[in-house]
This record gives structure tokens, sequence and C-alpha cells, in this order.
């Protein structure tokens, strides 16, 4: 009886194995061993950061399309971005890495609650009522939008504010899509200066909400020696490529210039910053008397597109 | 018994899931989304027809005649493994449109204990090639109900404020148990 059983078997699986190997025969598929060999190279996140449809959806693209460069992968090292390039037989200029940042520090801003939010605990549905939580419609809920979103653990709530771990970020922007605030934005990973306040806010709003907010004074602007810093929209935006194309000569001088810690050194992004109480309005001067006019001008037209918050 | 009496009992009074606990693995991992949960309860449905049909023709035209019913676990097995692989290499070069939606799901039911399951106890009932057919359709299809419950009941879950510990897998469990409750109130409904 064994042996009939063991026969049975061998029989049985002999079939199947023959079936199986017939049928990879004639339902072989020709599929492009490029296309293959380009998902292996790729991390396989499928976070979608390269604007296509997952890796596999990349994968494709790179290889038919002659249009679609190789570094657009932005969770991949750099050697395999270059085999990559090498595979698809394309150039590949150095991709500059990017990482998020977030524009805001209500702590050090020390901004105050508008009330007391007990609803569905994500940034999306608190900014829903009333402009969100805090008294600053700009900043920073704290709900953590973006640390569900990141594919690649890279953003953390510590004490209420959306930090990102530089190491951990591929700059692949699924969080700054993900905020609805507008709270986040990639800079280039090698950027000197970053700007964390997001206030589009008038001047005498964002005294009296935030220690730290921007008031739109143009100081760091006319301090910038590479003129890589401008006022659009009532937020600071720097010119990276102008910034770090300058070099290290003028020791980071808007950040000296600055009187309410609103532009910092890239290396103090996550480091805590001591609560500065929102002033009265009357204490603070939004513009220093000795402002070139155009700077003035341009600070001025972007604070009148603001409605009131 | 009437076509009614089957899907009424397969789905609903011996729900393979939540009565016969069979095929729980694919409950708790499938259950995050509606839609992976449609994909997968759809592929169990397919799997499952196609592999009671062709187990219980090996039964009754190949272990019955040669007196091998010892062997039936294992020759399933061996059927249903490499039955889902040659139904995947087809759909790839026949249906690729089928392979997608499904594709991805194929392989993962391969062993599935409830294809198995059902093709195992469609065999020890006894019931002919047509009524066992049926069953597997109502079975796989109340796999399918059960599922999209959970996961719809999982996606409401995400937005709720959940203490740490129970979060994730815990909370689908206590859930799983409840719904399984639930489904008892259809015993003595049908057989």
């Amino acid at each position: 009886m064994v042996t009939y059983s063991i026969l049975a078997m061998l029989g049985l699986g002999m079939a199947a194995a023959v079936l199986l190997a017939a049928a990879s025969k004639v339902f072989a598929v020709k599929e492009n061993p490029k296309i293959v060999a380009a998902m292996e190279l790729l991390p396989g996140a499928n976070c979608g950061g390269c604007g296509f449809a997952g890796c596999e959806g990349y994968a494709t693209a790179v290889v038919t399309n002659p249009d679609v460069p190789a570094n657009r992968c932005c969770a991949s090292s750099s050697e395999a971005i270059v085999a990559l390039a090498e595979l698809v037989g394309k150039t590949v200029a150095e991709a500059d890495p990017l990482v998020a940042m977030r524009r805001c520090d209500v702590y050090a801003g020390n901004v105050a609650q508008r009330y007391e939010y007990q609803g569905i605990p994500s940034c999306a549905a608190a900014s829903l009522l009333r402009g969100g939580t805090n008294t600053c419609s700009h900043s920073c809920l704290g709900y953590g939008d973006c640390v569900r979103a990141c594919p690649f653990d890279a953003m953390h709530i510590v004490g209420g504010l959306a930090c990102v771990d530089i190491g951990s970020c591929t700059g692949c922007g699924t969080c700054v899509s993900a905020c609805p605030r507008g709270v986040l934005e990639l800079i280039p990973a090698r950027a000197r200066i970053c700007v964390p306040c997001n206030s589009r806010d008038k001047a005498k709003v964002v005294t009296e909400t935030c220690g730290t907010g921007c008031i739109k004074c143009g100081r760091c602007v006319r301090t910038c020696p590479a003129k890589a810093l401008s006022v659009v929209d009532g937020r600071i935006e720097i010119d990276h490529k102008l910034c770090l194309s300058y070099g290290r000569d003028c020791r980071e001088a808007c950040v000296d210039a600055c009187k309410r810690l609103i532009l910092r050194r890239i290396d103090l992004l996550n480091q805590r910053v001591e609560p500065v109480p929102a002033a009265k309005p009357e204490q603070e001067k939004p513009e220093a008397p000795e402002a070139p006019a155009a700077v003035i001008q341009q600070a001025q037209e972007a604070n009148k597109e603001q409605p009131h918050a | 018994m009437d076509i009614l009496t089957i899907f009424v009992s397969a789905i609903f009074v011996n729900n393979i899931l939540l009565s016969q606990f069979l095929g729980n693995c694919p409950y708790l991992g499938c259950s995050r989304e509606k839609g992976v949960a449609v994909g997968m309860g759809a592929a169990v449905i397919f799997v499952t027809v196609v592999a009671t049909l062709f187990t219980w023709l090996m039964q009754h035209y190949v272990l019955d005649p040669l007196k091998l019913g010892y062997l039936q676990t294992i020759v399933f097995i061996v059927v249903i493994a490499a039955l889902v692989q040659f139904v995947e290499m087809f759909l790839k070069k026949m249906v690729p449109p089928l392979y997608r939606s499904l594709g991805i799901y194929l392989p993962l039911i391969t062993t599935n204990c409830a294809v198995m399951g059902v093709a195992l106890l469609m065999q020890r009932k006894g019931y002919d090639l047509v009524t066992s057919l049926l069953y597997a359709a109502g079975y796989s299809s109340g796999f399918l109900l059960a599922l999209l419950l959970m996961a719809g009941i999982r996606e409401r879950l995400d937005t709720c404020r959940l203490p740490k510990t129970m979060a994730g897998t815990p909370i689908a469990l206590v859930m799983a148990g409840l719904m399984s409750l639930a489904f008892m109130a259809f015993k003595g409904m049908a057989q």
C-alpha cells in the first residue's frame, strides 16, 4: 500500500509539473527584461515621488520613453540611479537630493489655541474648523497627516510639531501634498538656511499671534549679499541655488539680521527654541525706517493680497 | 435543496470565516481597504469554484476508482496549488485585464485554508457536482461579504482615537470576534 500511494503521489506530482512546465512555455508572456531589471534597481516603496503610479510605472516609463530621465527616483541611492541610467542608456546629471522642511515653529512662537479640538485626530479635519486649532491659520497643527503619509518613516510628531528625520527623508514630497496647511516644503538637502514660518498674515496679525512669526520687515532681504531672499505672497522665499552658489562668505548674515528667529541655520531645523510670547502689536515696528522703498512696497503688496485671518 | 437555501446557508449560516473560522489570515491581512478586500474576495470566489470543480472530478474519477481516498488531503493540496499556478499563467496570457486586477492575490491564496476547506467539505458532505459548485460559490461569496464588512469597519476605525495598545491588529481581532457573534444569530435558519 505504501508503494502504491508513493507511486500515485509521484505520478500526480509529475503530471502537475509537466502541466505547469508546458503552460509556462505555451502561456509565456514576453516581458521586457529591461523593465524587470529596472524594477529590481528601484526601491519598491511605490511612494509616487517620481510622478508615476508606483515603481512599476516608472520602470516601464524610463525604459520605453526616451524623454523620461533616469534620476527621477528620489528614494534610490545615487549608485542605484547611476546603475539605472546605465541600464537604460541615459546620461544622468547628479540629482540634488531634497528634504522636506516644516515652515513653522508654533512651539517657539508660543501660539495660543483658539479652542479645544476633540474631533477626528487629523490635520485635514482640524483645519476645516475655523482655520484650525491654532490662532495662526498657517501653522502646523501636529495631528500627523504627514506622519501617516510618509512611506519612509521619516516624519514624526515631536512635542506637537511635525519633525523631519533628515537621515530617512528621501524628498519624495508625499508629506508636502498631505499637509492641508502648506506648512511643508522641499528644500535641497545642502541648503544652509531654513524659514520656519509659513504665515501670510499681515505683520499686525502675526505679532499678536506668534512670538517668532515673520513680520515681513524685509531686513533679511536687504542683508543677503546674494539677493537670494524675497518676500513672495507674504512669505520669505529663499532661492537656494543663489544662496548655495554664493557660498559661506556671508556667514549667514540673514540669520543674524532677523530679530525674530525666523531664519535659522539648517542644523537647527529640529532644535527646540525657547518660547517667545506673542508681543503686543505696538511694540513691534513692521518696517525699519531705513528700508529701501522697493522692499517696503514689495512687502506691503504681499500683505495686501492676504485676507484677514 | 433549492439554490436560495444553498446560498443563504453558505453565505450567512455557515459563513466560512465567521462560523467555520477558515481563511482567517487574508481576513486580517487584506481587510484594511475596501478595494483590496473586493479584489481578494473576487480572487477567492474564482479560485474556490475552479478548485472545487477539479477536486470533485479528481475525487470521483481518480481517487475513488483507485481506492486512494486516504490520500485525499495531500492530493487536493497538490491539485489546488498546481491549478492556481496554471490559472495565473493562463490569465496573464489570455485575459490580461483580469490578471491585473486579480493577479497579485492569486499566489496569496494558493494554499489558503478556505479554498482547501470548501473542497474537502464538499467531499465529506457527498454533494453532486452542481450542488458542490453552488456551495463553493456561496461559501466564497460569504468570504467576500465578511471581508468587505471588516474592511468597512477598519476604514472607520482608522479615524477613531484608540488606545495605543489596541490600535491595529488587536482591535481587528476584537471586531472579528464581535462579527462572528453577530453571524451566530443566523444559526438555525438553514442547515
